[in-house]
């Protein structure tokens, strides 16, 4: 890097370290505080009724047995609740013709997917609720269900809506080049493949949750979730139960993993919130593992049918897809259903020099539960599609994947550029990791290593990814549409009389490791020992304005927020010192919890003076000074729509022609998130999200019948990966810095669920080459691969 | 259903008599009777192991288990763990291998691994992991619990 020094070019105590977090000690005493942990007096639990078919119109509904059952306080069909809430509406302005229709959090009239919400039971206890849930009668006049996403825009499927005119939630294009010339060339080399791409979902392992308080004294909600987006949920409640946002305080303190499931707004969740309203108590709900199944947004769900074209030098001539996506019924409110699939054609082939570039995806409605924005939104379709194709094209001529990707990466010295469907990209390091890479994994010696285990029949393949993923997003994502969504974030860091700072930020913590980097950054910028800074995220009441945790901007958005408030405390409290000390602010500095000598170091004054000074013996100041020992700053990307990081990953696998099982062997991971705040933290960031990505890629699916019926809602049938088919994971960084900010931090954590499906699956494709098979559907169940093997 | 019987138990060394829903699963009523909220519930059928809690010395599945099957017992939770030395080098194996991230897997992780390493068990990563299989975690890779369970047996931790 060149440029003028700054405060990264001097050795840092906290950030760069593996500095522990504060939050393990008490989660591995058992004191953390989940959703479920939270008792009120007097509260009540929810249970609710779910639609047991995907389909139908809702003729009748006798609650009259539930409601006698002795412990029960109140019983809300959809009818009940429509009086009290605003419909919601999934679509986004800048999503041109996304159209959705209004969602109440109770079906009325008509369900229209299996586990859709019905009817809610408040009692004196889940158990209690559950009985009585059991009691309702629910009359239903099953409609046709319309299930298969690839029929759902033919004439004779019956539309979901009845006000609109078809199944198409939205469409986009993006038409760059001249696609078709460069495909009828004669000096190149098509292939073509259609990719499945299943339904999964998150399984988190807490499941979602909200105890709703309401006082109706103030006319006051307080509402507790296990959540990602404390500021969204406080807009959505005001609006639409009908409350001054500031009446409404949002709170998520420990979160058992979100992962985007715990970002968007369920039924369920605005009815428990009513029902406190209405009560005037607290309510309780917390999912069991069946409702998560069949409520929580399921993800992915996609077919593409996708063409490359490359010339004999490997270069690619142009690539082309046609993605169909299912989103169920409606589109979520308010991400909208519909950004997977506008990710897809904006990333698919992003690392790679291209001029020649067509997309179109379609995404459509149909009697399932509704899918939506998951960890690496539209990320592993886009690189499943764009490195699955390019692989293919290298062996068919002949030259080697790394080669191949060696000559179309886009050169580490041309930034700033942009990509073939126009997003602006800087500080990447394509060539870069993907040396890394090859390094790390002994490339060559494998490959030969894998040629002679073919000889005693044992079949291994190699699969490779280049990618690019999303960080730091900017309010071209979400506020430009319109929606209650905070790209900002912001940081309070205030001086404590004790000499400790406590820092609050609108970044929230799931487990990634927010709060402590925020600690590690306020340590080191604001200058005292780390055990000294506090740090409070997750509560509208509290915490700066700001969006919470989603697409990977804690670090990169949080974390310079949090940079630019320690910067401000550091230089309110130096104004401060240089009076009491009768020096010049400039000529001191901040170190260890003191005041010193910039030049020298030697202490003039422990900060705990200085803020008792300040805060209990103000008369000791001259009166013309006005201390403040407290900072806010907010920060927003302002000149690209996100930040992108890059990454290269490869899988080794081995494939057993016999059972079609599939082992995962060893898994490289190489990430460039530009600075890394903290070496562990991001390590396991993107090996949880690999481990996530070999989920997909192998095991996880939602597998729903014709009529719409889920058929593996429990983890005993919904394969998730376990301990023992993981392999160890060798993770490797390199750090770009971004431009756009001091820290220069981007994401991590969408990398590994982003790119290992796509190396996974260029792996079993590479293992089965010799065998004469291929797979292009995911997961690679073993009865796929037989399939694909022509076994059965 | 209000049938209810009583039981007596031991819970991290308090023993106490109790009166109990006989449908009540143990870990529901360590959570919601007792207020011991450090062991979790994610599946409530026996897959993902967030409800492990030591019973007369073995793992147990806290969710396939009634309260009125534990009259007698003595019962150890990872609130139990924490006020013991029981455990203490697993814990800071743990935070420094950062091998928790939510943290909402780690009661029952923690109680399989201890399981693990008190049994004497060898720093073998195939027979860890496969000793840690029943245990669901999403956050992390499972790397770092197996690095922390090695870092353990092979006594590279202070507690
Ligand atoms: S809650 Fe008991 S095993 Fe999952
Ligand atoms: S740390 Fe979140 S489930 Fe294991």
């Amino acid at each position: 890097m060149s440029g003028p020094l700054t405060m990264f070019d001097t050795p840092r105590a906290y950030i760069g370290q593996p500095v522990p977090r504060a939050d393990t000690k008490r989660l591995l005493q058992g004191r953390g505080k989940f959703i479920d942990d939270i008792q009120l007096p007097r509260m009540l639990h929810a249970a609710f009724v779910r639609s047991p078919v995907a389909h139908g119109t809702i003729t009748g509904i006798d609650v009259e047995e539930a409601r006698a059952l002795p412990g029960v306080i109140a019983v809300y069909t959809g009818a009940d609740i429509a009086p009290h809430v605003e419909p919601y509406v999934g679509v986004l302005s800048h999503l041109a013709g996304l159209r959705s229709a209004p969602q109440m959090p109770l079906a009325v009239d008509v369900t229209r997917w299996i586990g859709e919400p019905l009817v809610m039971i408040i009692a004196q206890s889940r158990a209690v609720a559950e009985d009585a849930a059991a009691l309702v009668m629910v009359d239903i006049d099953p409609l046709d269900a319309v299930t298969d996403m690839e029929t759902a825009l033919d004439p004779a499927t019956p539309v979901i809506h009845a006000e609109m005119d078809s199944n198409l939630a939205w469409e986009r294009t993006v038409d760059v080049g001249d696609v078709d010339a460069a495909f009828a060339r004669d000096d190149v080399t098509v292939v073509e493949r259609r990719f499945r791409f299943g339904r999964h979902t998150g399984v988190t392992l807490e499941t979602r949750g909200a105890v709703a308080a309401f006082d109706p004294s103030e006319d006051e909600l307080t509402f507790w979730y296990s959540g990602q987006a404390p500021h969204m949920m406080q807009f959505i409640f005001a609006k639409h139960l009908g409350l001054p946002e500031e009446n409404v305080r949002v709170v998520s303190q420990d979160v058992g993993g979100s992962f985007g499931i715990k970002i968007h707004t369920y039924g369920d969740e605005i009815a428990t919130a009513l029902a406190a309203k209405l009560l005037g108590r607290p309510v309780k709900f917390v999912a069991d593992r069946m409702e998560s199944f069949l409520s929580d947004i399921h993800a992915r769900d996609h077919v593409v049918d996708g063409r490359i074209a490359v010339d004999a030098d490997g270069r690619i001539a142009a690539l082309a897809f046609d993605d169909i996506t299912g989103i169920g019924p409606f589109s979520m409110y308010p991400r909208t259903s519909a950004i997977e699939a506008n990710q897809v054609l904006n990333l698919t082939g992003a690392p790679y020099v291209m001029e020649n570039y067509r997309a179109n995806a379609k995404v459509v409605f149909q009697n399932k539960n509704l899918m939506c924005q998951y960890r690496a939104v539209g990320h592993p379709i886009a690189m499943a599609v764009a490195d699955g194709l390019l692989e293919d094209a290298a062996h068919e001529i002949g030259m080697d994947v790394v080669e191949i990707r060696r000559r179309n990466l886009i050169p580490d010295d041309a930034y700033p550029t942009q990509s073939a469907s126009g997003m602006k990209l800087d500080d990447l390091s394509h060539h870069k990791s993907l040396e890394t890479l090859v390094d790390a994994m002994d490339y060559e010696a494998r490959r030969a290593e894998h040629a002679k285990l073919r000889e005693e029949g044992i079949y291994r393949g190699l699969g490779l990814i280049s990618m690019v993923e999303v960080t730091n997003p900017s309010p071209m994502f979400y506020g430009i549409g319109g929606a209650p969504i905070a790209s900002q974030d912001g940081a309070t860091i205030r001086l404590d009389a004790g000499g400790g700072v406590h820092v609050s930020s609108s970044v929230t913590e799931q487990g990634q490791g927010t709060n402590a980097i925020l600690a590690q950054i306020a340590a080191d910028v604001f200058g005292v020992p780390i055990e000294r800074v506090k740090v409070t995220t997750g509560d509208t009441r509290t915490t700066p304005y700001g969006g919470g945790t989603w697409a990977s901007r804690g670090a990169g958005i949080g974390g310079e927020a949090c940079l630019q408030a320690a910067q401000a405390l550091r230089d309110q409290v130096l104004e401060v010192a240089a009076v009491i000390l009768q020096s010049e602010p400039g000529k001191l500095d901040i170190k260890a919890g003191a005041v010193v000598d910039a030049e020298g170091g030697a202490e003039r004054m422990r900060l705990s003076d200085l803020a008792r000074t300040v805060y209990y013996r103000g008369n000791e100041l001259p009166s013309d000074l006005k201390p403040e020992l407290i900072a806010t700053r907010h920060y927003r990307v302002t000149d690209f729509p996100f930040v992108f990081t890059n990454g290269a990953m490869a899988a080794e696998v081995e494939v057993d022609p016999e059972t079609g099982f599939v082992q995962v062997l060893n898994f490289w991971a190489v990430e460039d998130c530009g600075r890394v705040i903290n070496p562990v933290l991001v390590d396991e960031q993107v090996r949880g999200g690999v481990v996530q990505g070999i989920g997909g890629a192998l095991y996880e699916e939602c597998v729903y019948d014709a009529e719409g019926q889920l058929q593996n809602a429990t983890m005993a049938d919904y394969l998730v990966p376990m301990a023992f088919e993981m392999p160890d994971i060798v993770v490797k960084h390199v750090e770009t810095p971004t431009k756009t900010s001091v820290l220069g931090a981007k994401g991590a954590g969408e990398a590994g669920t982003g790119g290992a499906p796509g190396a996974v699956m260029n792996a079993v494709n590479d293992a089965l080459r010799p065998l004469g098979a291929a797979i292009h559907q995911m997961p690679m169940t073993p009865e796929r691969v037989l399939r694909a093997l022509g076994k059965v | 259903m209000s049938d209810t019987r009583t039981i007596r138990l031991t819970v991290n060394g308090e023993t106490g008599s109790y009166t109990v829903p006989v449908r009540q699963n143990l870990v529901d009523f360590i959570r919601n009777d007792l207020g011991l909220t450090g062991s979790h519930v994610g599946c409530e059928h026996g897959v993902c192991g967030a409800c492990s809690i030591e019973v007369d010395g073995d793992i147990v599945r806290g969710c396939l288990m009634f309260a009125v099957q534990a009259d007698g017992a003595e019962i150890t939770t990872i609130e139990g763990l924490a006020e013991s030395d029981r455990g203490a080098a697993l814990r800071s194996a743990f935070s420094a291998r950062n091998a928790l991230q939510c943290g909402y897997c780690t009661p029952g992780m923690l109680a399989t691994a201890l399981d693990y390493v008190e049994a004497g068990g060898a720093a073998d990563r195939a027979a860890i992991r496969a000793h840690l299989s029943g245990n669901y975690c999403r956050c992390t890779g499972y790397q770092s619990i197996v690095d922390a369970v090695c870092d353990v047996i092979e006594g590279r931790v202070e507690a």
